[in-house]
């Protein structure tokens, strides 16, 4: 399944930017069946990378057991209107998807 | 087929060198993902998940705070948000016992980075969280109960 777009949000206070990020992905586990009976193969992201004007402000990794369509929020010091924060992802297939916001 | 080789060109774009070396199949994405902790994302039991992630017992420490429910109602989803107000927090792991793999996701947070992170995480079944974070070389942790009334793994 194609992955769609993330939904990203940056919002500046002036010293801190909060970054809030929902991917869009079906994070099977690998533990389910389903109705023959067949086990649904694995398939969530393994690692997430933050970074903000091209300087890494969080990198992640992720197991089967974060949730469908993952959430995270963060927050680092800095980051002004404008700036651009961009996200990148790679699930265990090897699909992979970048998406940027402009911090408000 | 051509699609996805204009999206693998387009993130080579967006992903620099490294995502340039992944199109040009000089990298490939299974040599890529190396940097995926395996080890530590199959581990079974506590003990294994610390040794793993090179935290060998982790002090209990009240300055790591987990933020979330008590009762989560819906397994599949449950917010876990962690906390560390300890200096130079600069790693923040999420495990949950019960689960068949009991690490659930890991970050890195370089300088300048805030030591509180939130994401959403499937539960099988009522269990302890722990978070485990790393601060100036050593490892911490603490521990809350979760009651799920529903489980988010298995069908």
């Amino acid at each position: 399944m194609a992955a769609g777009p993330m939904r990203i949000r940056a919002a500046s206070n002036g010293t801190e930017t909060e970054v809030k990020i929902l991917m869009s992905h079906d994070m099977e586990t690998g533990q389910r069946k389903d109705a023959a009976g067949a086990l649904i193969p694995a398939h969530h992201i393994t690692e997430i990378t933050a970074t903000h004007n091209g300087r890494v402000v969080l990198a992640g990794q992720f197991g089967p057991a974060v949730s469908k369509n993952p959430y995270l929020q963060f927050k680092f010091k800095g980051g002004a209107k404008g700036d651009k924060v961009s996200v990148s992802w790679v699930d265990n297939k090897g699909d992979k998807r970048t998406d940027e916001v402009v911090v408000s | 087929m051509n699609s996805q080789r204009r999206e693998a060109l387009k993130s080579a774009g967006a992903m620099g060198l490294f995502g340039a070396l992944v199109a040009a199949g000089l990298i490939t994405p299974e040599m890529a993902q190396a940097a995926w902790d395996k080890t530590a994302f199959d581990a079974k039991t506590m003990d294994e998940a610390l040794k793993a992630l090179g935290a060998g017992k982790p002090a209990d420490s009240k300055d790591v705070q987990i933020n979330a429910p008590d009762i989560a109602e819906n397994g599949a989803v449950v917010p876990v948000g962690v906390k560390s107000t300890l200096p130079g927090t600069e790693f923040i792991a999420i495990l949950i016992e019960k689960n068949p793999s009991m690490l659930a996701a890991s970050f890195k947070l370089p300088e300048g980075t805030a030591a509180d992170v939130s994401t959403r995480v499937k539960m099988g079944q009522t269990s302890n969280v722990f978070a485990v974070v790393k601060a100036g070389g050593s490892f911490y942790m603490s521990t809350k109960e979760i009651k799920v009334t529903l489980g988010g793994c298995g069908g």
